[in-house]
């Protein structure tokens, strides 16, 4: 077949239309970038949209103050390169305001607050279109989320009264306050944005590729010693190799234990892997409708 | 997932793309015929495996239960339905498949159009009990009116009818007898048990007068080639790209995405409304430039010619343009509470272009069970179809749906409350 487009293609062409819709039907729309695989491969989707001309949205990042040093590091170097604006919404200022008020306790996260930083970054630059690397295939609320996800003035998801989106047509229409979240990768799987990233080449942070790091086991998940945890009596920090299937906060996100060193080894342990990408994360295993209830809230 | 499925990049890039609908209720096993294909082909990890496992305990199942696997949101899950199009992925080594899983209640056609608008194939069950109902007629005309290139239709729960042949032809002879007046050209039938895995991933031993293929293998091996239109070239401007710095100094390039036909480098063009013609001087992409673009393809075109174009102008072949045109006749599916108002104003989307319209006339409603046009009922309510004439604001370039469904649907969009308010084909 001459005329025929592979399916990685597809996806690309997909995301690329979608991230020219936003930017042709919104006034002021910004990519939320958490330096995860996922917000990397929407930014170079980007690139690809906008080629030869600069990616016309500001990145937004919302620190939670717990993020993984890596993380950071990385998403300096990738504003730099790109030239473009870098907002940063701090949880931890928002903590000293006494905006929000930090969880207290052996499994505390700031996660939760997150979304509240979010959403007050979002008003104070009138941000109208937030862009996530959020994909269906990650959860089962993500599964029922449409590419333009349609936001009331609280910034919350209803899940009963979505627009529904049919074609490529798709309605950026709203009211004076409200937003748009947008998720250009909608339709992409863990194992394709693997397979596009090795294709592509995409320098990722280290933390993804297999490397020693001092862990200790809390409730079968391997987390980093950091400063943002509070150890029991009981854990006992030992070295591991270890990789990071997803990247959240420190004191939540679990490692696996892999000698990947390679986006290829990654594939191929990926294909053999038995527990979900999000099995590891803290945050999900809080109650069985916890993605669900934090979308509702605002939560991206 | 096991170590069968490790797919190279290299083999990962020969794979194809296959977007499917199903539909169906509870009780027709859409659910566990889903459950199954993810278990069968292992794209369900052990966590999952072990959640639904430990469900299937609670609830005092037997067996796990699979259709655990498609669960959703909380209401959902409390009401024993399904609310919303869900997205589902799965893949072999030969195609990535993207399923719309549709619920099937009457109340909830516009999930089952909005799922169908974007599908290759439907996936019509049949309950090999209780032969073609009401149901079945719905998703077959929906499936057509939307267009859908491919169906098949799963008689299922055949364990419950003792695996006999004549239960499957009788619904496969009443099914071609209706399938008649409509607008499908593939159809497919496959006798199944979803809840035991016959002919779903594997071949079915229960059923040795069946010759044909498993449902796996259909999906796997249709042929979606043709499904787009590579005749009618259309390119819908989305944004216009100009950078603005040194080395792109006078760079215009019209980005699109294709949405019918193939332009080569060098081919002479037409912008519409303009008329203006020009040449293509290159088709850029981030990863260089390329002979020849066609759908669904995104790309930048460059001109020889500096013509004013925007966002909502169409790039099409100067000898094959679309209709340029204000009045359209057009199959509506309505989706919101608030019915449709005869002479009301709607927003429409199409393609790229934003522009208002009137109802000048509603033509007819059909009743999608019969088949029926209702020329008297003209009160168009949540879910129902009708054939209405519109006029709008500015022309659009358009051709009939059943030519290219990129080209040839609309959205209507409420000026008030901004909502997507209903669904229609060009005819």
């Amino acid at each position: 077949m001459k005329y025929h487009i592979n399916h990685l293609r597809e996806l690309e062409a997909e995301s690329i239309f979608v991230l020219r819709e936003v930017a042709a039907q919104f006034q002021n729309p910004v990519i939320m970038f958490s330096g995860g695989k996922d917000s990397i491969v929407m930014t170079h989707l980007a690139r690809k949209a906008f080629f030869p001309a600069k990616i016309p949205f500001p990145l937004l990042h919302v620190d939670t103050g717990h993020n993984f040093p890596e993380a950071l590091e990385y998403r300096d170097n990738l504003v730099e390169e790109l030239g473009v604006k870098l907002i940063v919404g701090s949880v931890q200022e928002a903590i000293n305001k006494k905006l929000v008020i930090e969880e207290k306790g052996f499994n505390a996260s700031r996660n939760a607050l997150q979304t509240a930083v979010l959403l007050e970054t979002l008003e104070t630059h009138k941000f109208d279109a937030a862009m996530g690397g959020a994909r269906r295939d990650e959860e089962k609320a993500r599964a029922k989320e449409r590419f333009f996800s349609h936001r009331d003035e609280f910034g919350q998801w209803d899940p009963k009264n979505q627009r529904p989106e049919l074609w490529n047509l798709f309605n950026g229409k709203k009211q004076m306050g409200e937003h748009f979240r947008v998720f250009p990768i909608s339709n992409w799987t863990e194992l394709d944005i693997w397979q596009y990233i090795a294709l592509e080449k995409i320098e990722l942070p280290s933390l993804y590729l297999s490397h020693k790091r001092r862990c200790f086991i809390r409730d079968g998940v391997i987390l980093a010693e950091s400063d943002y945890v509070n150890m029991k009596p009981d854990e006992k920090i030992e070295e591991m190799v270890v990789r990071y299937r997803t990247l959240g906060d420190m004191p939540i996100t679990g490692a696996v234990l892999s000698d990947a060193s390679t986006v290829e080894d990654i594939i191929r342990e990926i294909a053999t892997t038995r527990v979900t990408e999000r099995g590891g994360r803290a945050d999900d295993k809080r109650s069985e409708t916890s993605m669900e209830d934090r979308k509702k809230q605002g939560y991206f | 997932m096991s170590m069968e499925n490790f797919i190279s990049l290299e083999e990962y890039q020969k794979m194809s793309l296959l977007r499917f609908t199903t539909a169906g209720s509870v009780d027709d096993g859409k659910s566990t015929l889903i459950g199954r294909m993810l278990y069968d082909t292992k794209s369900v990890f052990q966590d999952q495996y072990d959640a639904i496992k430990a469900t299937s305990e609670r609830r005092g199942e037997e067996e796990v239960n699979l259709a655990l696997l498609t669960d959703g949101l909380k209401a959902e899950r409390e009401q024993g339905i399904t609310i919303d199009v869900a997205y589902r992925y799965f893949a072999t080594p030969k195609r990535k498949f993207i399923i719309a899983d549709t619920p099937g209640h009457i109340q909830y056609t516009r999930n089952m159009v909005t799922g169908a608008s974007t599908a290759n194939l439907a996936l019509i069950l049949i309950d090999a009990r209780n032969g073609i109902v009401e149901q079945t007629r719905r998703h077959a005309f929906i499936a057509s009116l939307l267009q859908i290139p491919h169906l098949v239709i799963c008689v299922n729960k055949m364990d419950l009818v003792d695996y006999k042949e004549e239960a499957y032809e009788k619904i496969r002879s009443d099914f071609q007898g209706f399938a008649a007046k409509l607008d499908v050209n593939d159809v497919e039938f496959i006798p199944v048990s979803a809840l035991k895995g016959d002919n779903i991933v594997n071949e079915s031993e229960n059923m040795p007068w069946y010759k044909g293929t498993t449902l796996l293998y259909h999906l796997e091996n249709v042929h979606i080639g043709s499904d787009h239109n590579f005749i009618d070239c259309r390119m819908p401007v989305q944004h216009v790209i100009r950078p603005y710095n040194d080395d792109y100094h006078d760079y215009r390039g019209y980005a699109g995405r294709l949405a019918g036909g193939i332009f080569k480098k060098g081919d002479k063009v037409m912008v519409l409304p303009s008329g203006f013609t020009s040449t293509i001087r290159k088709i850029n992409t981030f990863d260089g430039e390329i002979p020849e673009a066609f759908p669904p393809m995104s790309v930048t075109m460059l001109l020889e010619d500096n013509i004013d174009i925007s966002r909502g102008d169409m790039i099409v072949r100067e000898n094959n343009v679309p209709e340029v045109t204000q009045d359209l006749e057009v199959m509506v599916c309505w989706f919101n509470e608030r019915p449709l108002q005869p002479r009301g104003k709607y927003a429409i989307l199409h393609t790229t272009q934003d522009v208002r319209c009137i109802i000048k006339d509603i033509r007819y409603k059909v009743n999608i069970n019969t088949l029926h046009r209702d020329e008297e009922d003209k009160f168009i309510k949540m879910n129902d179809i009708a054939r209405v004439v519109i006029r709008t604001t500015k022309p659009l370039f358009v051709d009939p749906y059943r030519k290219n469904r990129n080209t040839g649907s609309i959205i209507f969009v409420d000026e008030a409350t901004n909502e997507t308010v209903g669904a229609g084909m060009i005819i």
